[in-house]
């Protein structure tokens, strides 16, 4: 293929060298995988050639029937040259092949987890390809929409610029996994968003006595937003008491933080997580 | 000159060599499985190095037959108190050196000291065993002082696992189609200082995200006019994989630059998403800081999940009045921590640093044998 392309290449540059006229019947765009044709004139035999990015075709012709450039021929877009080379003459024209339909959308969006409540955090990209992967250059309209199961779902159209569309979209305020969206017609794409609840708010615990042992349990963890805290979150249990500390690390299990520490009258007991702190008690046997 | 350098450099090793050959180091020689350079157990000190070059070569029967209370358990038990029985540190560590203290002797029994130091996989460990040593028949024998090592009761634990898996962007996935986040990390607190010639950069990462993190830290030190000073990284002295609102400590140790000469440092905090596992969750209890003369951080992990530990790595962050970091020490558990048993550890902190220290954080991080076997 790409010895065709510089010879043909060659071939062109030569004869125009040798000098040429203007080919006529060459449309001056073409849309890509479209079929068209050119009339010729004259009599005799001639070799056609058009020349253009990845593509090169020749043909031997009969002056006078007209050249069918077939469906599919030429799908890749871009600037094409044509020549007809006879025996007397050459003729050359330039056209362009110009992108088909939107048949893909390519789909950006940043990040793929972010937590609720940002504004403008979640960007979406989308570049408008045909079905031949040229991207499309004529300005569409691209319809995104996020939206968390139960929770309002935004939307916005955006026209495209050079064949780019990109939006903006806040954090809803629901933790979930959101469905991010782009449409263009019949075509679209979709991307999952995680949105995970903030840092936690209110952090509480409860203490009871259980055997010689102090059963730790704090409330269910939730944001300040009302969502619940993910399971696996670390929360750090402490206990101070003369002098020597007992501590634990534990992660969420279906809401809670739960565990069991020495039963040690008068031992100062605290939690936190991350770098939120909890309420602390003060133990005093269980009374 | 630059021959007869060479000349000389040859004949000296040539006569190190020879010299090494027929008048080889003892305790080498000993520790390689040749002969013992005390044989003799006329003293309680060279009865005691008799049995612990023993045990050095993994002599376990000689060991154990040359015992004062070798009735008092069998051959099997003194080799696991040694060696283990779950897969741990001491399972492949091999004696590095030793050391002996006498701490009382009268012409018929003794108390002896003995300062074990470990080769394992991370690094030297200490053992200290203290010997009490009777002589009998004009020998001197020493009696061993035997931990039993817990083992737990064949039994199903039922466990509410936790676990995070993760799908990473495949080969087939459209170009656009995005990779998972790598998690969210923060450092939310560094401080360098100075000691002996060496700086020291201390600090704490969050993994402030809902997902498991594998983190790491490289430090640079840049000179006053840009120039990079050196450059390192965290190795050991972190925890390296942090669960969601997990803060570890880190160190970073830089050796022969002074903080004089430092004008900034870059960190480089780097994280990745991994598959992780909530469990095991270990109790630290009982801690408490130890004074001089060797001040350290004492406390016993306390395995509160099903699942064997054969490593557990202790970190300690240590903080003056004022909440600033002080330092940051860590320690290797070297037998592995069993579910609901006790085990004791000991973080040691410099001398001149422990005066500064009014509290402390500790995390612990736990190694299993599937993962290192």
């Amino acid at each position: 293929m790409i010895l065709r392309l510089i010879f043909a290449s060659l071939l062109i540059g030569v004869s125009a060298a040798a000098g040429q006229s203007a080919l006529p019947g060459v449309p001056a765009t073409v849309t890509a995988g479209t079929a068209f044709s050119i009339a010729t004139s004259g009599s005799g035999k001639a070799v056609f050639y058009i020349v253009g990015p990845g593509e090169a075709i020749r043909r031997d012709v009969q002056l006078g029937d007209p050249i069918s450039i077939q469906a599919g021929d030429l799908h890749n877009a871009g600037h094409y040259t044509a020549a007809l080379i006879g025996d007397s003459s050459t003729q050359t024209a330039d056209f362009d092949v110009t992108a088909s339909e939107p048949a893909t959308i390519s789909f950006l969006a940043k990040p793929s987890r972010l937590p609720v409540g940002l504004s403008a955090s979640i960007s979406g990209v989308t570049y408008i390809f045909d079905a031949f992967d040229n991207l499309v250059l004529q300005p569409q309209t691209v319809a995104f929409e996020l939206s968390v199961n139960g929770g309002a779902s935004q939307t916005q159209s955006v026209s495209t610029k050079n064949g780019v569309a990109w939006v903006k979209l806040n954090s809803a305020a629901k933790a979930g996994p959101a469905q991010f969206q782009a449409r263009l017609g019949p075509v679209s794409e979709k991307r999952v968003v995680q949105q995970v609840s903030g840092d936690p708010c209110n952090l509480r615990m409860t203490a009871r006595k259980s055997g010689n042992r102090i059963e730790l349990e704090t409330q269910p963890l939730l944001d300040c937003q009302g969502n619940a805290v993910p399971d696996g979150t670390i929360v750090t249990f402490k206990e101070a008491y003369n002098g020597t500390e007992t501590t634990v690390d534990v992660p969420i299990k279906r809401g809670v933080a739960k565990t069991d520490m020495p039963d040690q009258d008068g031992a100062l007991i605290s939690v936190a997580t991350g770098v939120v702190m909890g309420n602390e008690i003060q133990w005093r046997g269980g009374r | 000159m630059g021959r007869l350098l060479a000349f000389l450099i040859f004949a000296t090793t040539a006569v190190l060599i020879v010299f090494g050959t027929l008048f080889p180091a003892p305790s080498a020689v000993a520790l390689a499985g040749g002969a013992t350079f005390l044989h003799s157990d006329s003293t309680p000190e060279e009865a005691v190095a008799s049995l612990v070059q023993e045990i050095g070569r993994r002599d376990w029967k000689g060991a154990y037959d040359s015992l004062a209370n070798k009735s008092e358990f069998t051959e099997a038990d003194f080799t696991r108190d040694l060696t283990g029985i779950y897969p741990s540190l001491r399972t492949y560590q091999t004696l590095e050196g030793f050391d002996v203290k006498p701490l009382h002797s009268t012409d018929n029994d003794a108390d002896i000291r003995v300062i074990f130091r470990w080769s394992t996989v991370v690094g030297t460990s200490r053992d200290v065993r203290d010997l009490h040593v009777t002589r009998s028949a004009g020998h001197w024998q020493a009696a061993w002082p035997l931990v039993r090592e817990a083992r737990v009761p064949p039994q199903v634990i039922p466990v509410n696992y936790l676990r995070w898996d993760v799908i990473y962007r495949g080969g087939g996935d459209d170009w656009g189609a995005q990779d998972v986040e790598a998690p969210h990390i923060r450092i939310v607190d560094m401080h360098p200082i100075d000691r002996g010639g060496r700086v020291f950069v201390l600090g704490e990462i969050l993994n402030e995200d809902v997902v498991p993190a594998y983190v790491s830290v490289k430090a640079t030190l840049l000179a006053k006019n840009g120039s990079t000073l050196a450059s390192e990284d965290a190795f050991d002295k972190i925890s390296h994989v942090l669960l969601p609102k997990q803060v570890t400590p880190f160190r970073i140790d830089f050796q022969n630059v002074h903080l004089s000469d430092v004008d900034s440092i870059r960190m480089d905090p780097v994280s990745s998403l991994v598959p992780a596992s909530a469990d095991p969750v270990i109790e630290v209890e009982n801690q408490k800081l130890n004074g001089l003369p060797e001040p350290s951080l004492t406390g016993q992990l306390l395995n509160q999940s099903g699942q064997i530990v054969n490593v557990t790595h202790v970190l300690g962050t240590f903080y003056d009045g004022s909440g600033n970091l002080v330092w940051v020490s860590d320690e290797y558990a070297n037998r592995a921590l069993l579910p609901e048993t006790p085990l004791p550890f000991a973080i040691s902190l410099p001398a001149d640093l422990s005066s500064k220290v009014s509290s402390y954080r500790v995390i612990t991080g736990a190694y299993d044998s599937s993962r290192f076997e």
